[in-house]
């Protein structure tokens, strides 16, 4: 069974609120700066001047771990919409709380990565490809950690009471950030991760 | 001669859509988590050795994922299709672009 939702708004052209619609303009030119930065990645990966690349101390399991708390973390985001939508806004910030935790749990994950491949030898500026690698995750990484600001700003809203039913959309548009997030992610697991580098 | 503007600013207009249930949306979770299981056993060859289906199978699971999140979890399917065209128009835009970064560069060999 579905859940019938409503979210007021002004009226506009197209039926959908002008904020819903500037976050999904934003998220479709994001596309276009991840975009980049992957390709540059795919162009850069093999080229280590003759030292390690990252692709050479991938620590497979553990980043499929991270990953997998990052893509339970939209579950946690869609949870926290639906009981906002409901009004269980007790439920609602709980939700809201672990999502962000999760988001912590895969930055943390990000910089225990980042650090052991310093201590390997792969600083930033080592050799092209691990300046693209810093670059690309990196660029993601704080794309998580302005996520977890972002939850973290409904959450004390919603405990200040600011947060009701009524603007759900709030939350509904922090979500779509989110899962965006996830998404990238999902992309560059597979494709910088799991596809060996020849 | 032109009808009259009734609306005024201080009206509201309601997105009136469903949104999957929260069962539904766990079952989305499941799906994704089984998904990216069998992602990581490709990783271990001793398990299954996949051969040359390993790249296009790693792409089909990353798309099948990729649109399962924006589909029940973004809510593309319940929401107006204005909505998916700009999502989509950003993407095929960069699909599109670096793609032919790539062919220019010769990454495809």
């Amino acid at each position: 069974m579905s859940t019938a939702v409503l979210h007021d708004h002004p009226p506009t052209n197209t039926g959908i609120s002008h904020t819903k619609l500037a976050m999904w303009l934003f998220l479709g030119s994001e596309c276009l700066l991840f975009g980049g930065l992957i390709s540059t990645y795919l162009l850069y990966k093999t080229q280590g001047n003759g030292g390690i690349i990252p692709a050479d101390i991938f620590d497979i399991p553990f980043t499929s771990i991270s990953s997998f708390v990052l893509l339970m973390s939209s579950l946690t985001m869609v949870l926290a919409l639906s009981s906002v939508t409901r009004g269980d806004m007790h439920r609602g910030k709980a939700w809201l709380v672990v999502t962000a935790l999760l988001g912590g749990v895969f930055i943390g994950g990000q910089v225990y990565e980042f650090t052991s491949f310093y201590r390997e030898g792969l600083g930033y500026t080592t050799n092209p490809a691990s300046s693209a690698f810093y670059t690309l995750t990196g660029f993601h990484g704080v794309h998580v950690s302005l996520g977890i600001v972002m939850l973290m700003s409904l959450f004390v809203a919603a405990h200040q009471g600011k947060l009701k039913p009524e603007n759900a959309e709030t939350v509904e548009i922090v979500g779509l950030y989110w899962h965006f997030v996830d998404i990238v992610w999902i992309f560059i697991f597979t494709v910088i991760y799991l596809i060996p580098v020849e | 001669m032109t009808e009259p503007v009734t609306e005024t600013l201080t009206e509201t207009h309601s997105d009136d859509h469903h949104h999957p249930s929260d069962w539904e949306y766990i079952k989305v979770a499941l799906i994704l988590a089984a998904i990216t299981g069998v992602e990581v056993f490709t990783y271990f060859e001793s398990v299954l050795n996949w051969g040359a289906f390993l790249v296009p199978g790693l792409l089909f699971m990353m798309v099948i994922k990729f649109w399962l999140v924006a589909r029940m979890f973004m809510h593309l399917k319940a929401d107006g299709a204005i909505l998916s065209q700009f999502f989509g128009g950003g993407l095929a835009l960069a699909t599109g672009v670096y793609i032919a970064t790539l062919l220019s560069f010769n990454f495809f060999g």
